[in-house]
């Protein structure tokens, strides 16, 4: 009788305190996350604020990541120290050491572009490290996921390398805010020099990456070169990734096309790019023309892998390591110092956007989201390396000089790959808020 | 003998459902304790248990499962986008769609077996993951995924960018931007949104010792020693693996529905055949066949992903401050192969350790240190005391 009696209290004492944690537990952490007081997500404690960058480090965007990790380390090392870089070039002159009285550290996540692991990454660094804001990425669809994960967090998303109109076009959020240019400007800068290159009436053919930037950027190409006669004469999505592209650039040679256009980034494009001219496409006459490449969207790691291939190949760029402003020689000597090579767009995007955000902060006096959104939105500065830019309230959006380039004839070392022809001023540019469609709706404070 | 195995299911899951409860508190020395750590992990052990049921138990070995989960997500994701952002008929509906692809690719894949069968589901699995990136572009908005948006406004617009909510908007939910999903009301992000996937992990985790233990279960484990003997002594197979195949597949289906409900997005890449793979792993890191061993599985891969992929050099470096500089420096540097973006090659590695000596995966391990101890006690309780008469 009694050892009965003693298993089941043994027994109900065991289960009673299992379920007597459980719900302990369950309301502490329901409310544990929004306890902290300050009314925002993530509110910093103590003496430091985390930034949480988030970029590619595996993949075909890898090369990319890479440098923009290179780049957040830089500018982390100059918010700090209140100087150094283009810190010192730049309008705005806030920072002094730190932001809002605090150091800035930082977690990094790998997005793997992928959309699922970029969105597990900067929740990981939302939910587990306390970031207050998250940057990076190095592709549209990537961005455009995370956005809407920040926008739901409450956090800030400072986008990295994305160049599909919809990050703020169609998808964009109030929380969202990017630096780089897309391919609404591309194409507005792009298409008269093509034309005054390449002449008139020419078909075209798209081999296009088969995600929101390639339609976006494919989508551009068309609208701005239809007004010189241009004319399409197929558009094939390629997986991205591929690696070969061969099977894509055979049917061109009979497509009857004088002009391939490559809506390619990345890896992506250094291997089509080289695969097309392996084919020998840029030494062929179809209609009695020259067969020309366009590659819409340069950078120079890219331009660097696919080596002399890249020759006297038009594109854009949001920023090149050549320019002479006072704000890009800084940047590139800070950056050679500390890596031993120069800045690709992508670092100095990345670069911009810590500034800018850190910055925002401090003019703020608080790193509250709707209150930072609310100093950068309309923001105007100068000496980050494009000339006066504005972010534009209406879309957070940046304006600024797009850059039309060419690859160089005669490179003089294996960073010289890309040649500016072309400054296209922001007037150029410069489009209606409402083209693009899509709606920012409120911030989220979390 | 009867009530001895009734009585160590209870206290198994008992057990087991107070771990999964406590998850958050159990987690928080390795730095896990996050929320959306634990719903992967809770999520990822539906799936596991899922998968358990077809694998553990009948032996047929599916290479296309994430087939399914994508069907939940994007079931899921339309029934938030069309009726309303409450979990609960995105859940059902997904699980039962999901039943029901089960059932076509199962009486296909099912007329086969061993490594037919698993190049079947395979081939059925990356068909599923191609479609959804090309064809069925209208339905799962292509590499971009589908995602939830605001109600629309203009007709014009395609359900991709924008919302209907037909329920919401009938009872008046009022939404400002786009709108998060609930339960009743209780938002399914953080530890909310954990709880409710521990509480179905623990109800999948029943009904899955339930079906372990019934007659159903042993048929399938008849099916796995020997399926010929069953055929000779007259016992139709086949619908007992397709019923097998079906469930674990509405499992998955489940797994998928909860995976968009926590995080409403919906991409291709989660129907994959890595992610088939991933759950296999899962299974066999933890143990084939057992209850527990599945959910172990995935709690550990998905740990190894999100926190061993975080760690860099200073972490490290941080971790070895103990050592001398120069003892430091190489630890660092040998360590850091195997953290960070090369997390793959420590999973690699535990993998094969695990399949060369512990065939039966971590539960065997377990199992193993505690006969180890119990043989101990055994023989210390001789010692002292006279054995006890048989009854």
């Amino acid at each position: 009788m009694s050892e009965r009696k003693d298993i089941t209290r043994r027994r109900v004492i065991k289960s009673g305190a299992a379920a007597a944690a459980a719900a302990g537990a369950t309301p502490y952490f329901f409310t544990r996350a929004f306890a902290d007081g300050h009314g925002y997500m993530n509110a910093p404690k103590g003496d430091t604020v985390t930034f949480g960058f988030n970029v590619p480090q595996t993949g075909a965007y890898a090369d990319e990541g890479a440098d923009e990790l290179r780049a957040y380390e830089m500018a982390v090392e100059h918010i700090n120290a209140g100087g150094g870089g283009m810190l010192d070039t730049f309008s705005s002159k806030a920072l002094k050491g730190g932001v809002n009285g605090k150091t800035v550290k930082f977690v990094t996540g790998d997005t793997q572009t992928k959309s699922d692991a970029a969105r597990a990454s900067a929740k990981r660094m939302i939910e587990n490290d306390g970031a207050i804001m998250i940057t990076g990425g190095s592709s549209s669809g990537v961005a455009i996921a995370v956005q809407g994960l920040c926008q739901e967090a409450g956090v800030i998303f400072m986008s990295g390398l994305t160049h599909s109109n919809d990050t703020t076009g169609k998808d964009k959020r109030a929380n969202g805010f990017r630096h780089f240019f897309n391919t609404e400007m591309t194409g507005a800068a792009l298409g008269p020099v093509l034309n005054n290159n390449y002449g008139k009436d020419r078909k075209v053919y798209h081999l296009t990456a088969d995600y929101t930037w390639g339609y976006s950027q494919e989508g551009s190409m068309i609208k701005y070169t239809q007004p010189y006669g241009w004319e399409t004469v197929a558009a094939v999505k390629t997986p991205v990734g591929a690696g070969d592209f061969s099977q894509f650039i055979t049917p061109v040679l009979s497509s009857g096309a004088d002009t391939l256009v490559l809506n390619h980034y990345g890896k992506d494009m250094v291997n089509s790019l080289t695969q097309a001219v392996q084919f020998g496409l840029r030494d062929k006459q179809v209609n009695g023309k020259d067969f020309t490449i366009v590659v819409p969207l340069y950078s120079r790691l890219m331009a660097q892998g696919a080596g002399a291939n890249v020759k006297g190949i038009f594109g854009s760029t949001n920023w090149h390591w050549s320019l002479q402003d006072e704000g890009s020689k800084a940047f590139v000597k800070a950056f050679g110092t500390k890596y031993g090579f120069p800045p690709s767009q992508a670092a100095h995007t990345t670069y911009c956007q810590a500034l800018l955000y850190a910055d925002a902060c401090q003019r703020a006096g608080t790193f509250k989201p709707s209150e930072v959104g609310a100093a950068l939105e309309g923001f105007k500065f100068d000496g980050l390396g494009n000339g006066p830019t504005e972010y534009r309230a209406e879309d957070h959006q940046c304006f600024k000089d797009v850059l039309v380039v060419k690859g160089k004839e005669n490179p003089t070392s294996k960073f010289d790959v890309l040649e500016v022809v072309e400054v296209t001023p922001r007037a150029k540019v410069e489009y209606a808020p409402s083209l693009l469609g899509g709606e920012l709706g409120p911030y989220n404070n979390g | 003998m009867q009530n001895k195995t009734a009585l160590k299911d209870i206290t198994l899951f008992v057990g087991f459902a107070a771990v999964v409860l406590c998850l958050p508190i159990i987690l928080e020395p390795i730095g896990a304790n996050y929320p959306d750590l634990l719903q992967k992990i809770a999520i990822f052990g539906i799936f596991a248990i899922g998968f358990n049921i077809l694998f553990g138990l009948t032996g047929y070995l599916s290479f296309g499962h994430a087939a399914f989960i994508g069907v939940g997500s994007y079931m899921t994701l339309w029934s938030f986008k069309l009726l309303t952002m409450n979990v609960v008929p995105a859940i059902l509906f997904s699980v039962i769609l999901a039943g029901l692809f089960a059932y076509l690719i199962g009486y296909v894949s099912l007329r086969r077996s061993g490594i037919y069968f698993s190049i079947l589901t395979l081939a059925f699995a990356q068909m599923c993951y191609s479609l959804a990136y090309s064809v069925l572009t209208p339905i799962t908005n292509g590499e971009t995924g589908l995602q939830t948006r605001a109600i629309r406004t203009n007709p014009e617009t395609s359900l991709l960018d924008a919302d209907l909510r037909i329920i919401d908007q009938a009872f008046g939910v009022l939404e400002n931007g786009v709108p998060t999903t609930n339960f009743f009301g209780m938002a399914m992000s953080g530890y909310t949104g954990f709880y409710f996937c521990a509480v179905l992990l623990i109800i999948c985790f029943f009904i899955a010792q339930r079906l372990t233990r019934s007659n159903f279960g042993m048929m399938l484990k008849a099916i796995k020693s020997n399926q010929n003997r069953l055929n000779y002594t007259g016992i139709h197979t086949r619908p007992y693996l397709i019923a097998a195949f079906v469930i674990s597949g509405m499992y998955a289906g489940l797994a998928g529905s909860l995976m968009a409900a926590t995080d409403p997005i919906a991409g291709a890449e989660r129907m994959q055949w890595t992610a088939s793979g991933e759950v296999v792993l899962m299974t066999i890191l933890g143990g084939v066949g057992t209850l527990v061993g599945p959910v172990l599985g995935a709690g550990l891969i998905k740990y190894a992903e999100q926190k061993v992929s975080s760690w860099n050099e200073g972490i490290l470096e941080s971790f070895f401050s103990f050592l001398p500089e120069t003892l430091q420096h190489l630890m660092t540097n040998i360590g850091s192969l195997f953290v960070g973006e090369g997390w793959h090659t420590t999973l690699g590695l535990m993998f094969m350790i695990i399949v060369i000596f512990l065939p039966g995966g971590i539960m065997e391990g377990i199992q193993r240190i505690t006969n180890i101890f119990r043989r101990k006690s055994n023989k210390d309780a001789k010692g002292a005391s006279a054995p006890q008469p048989a009854e």
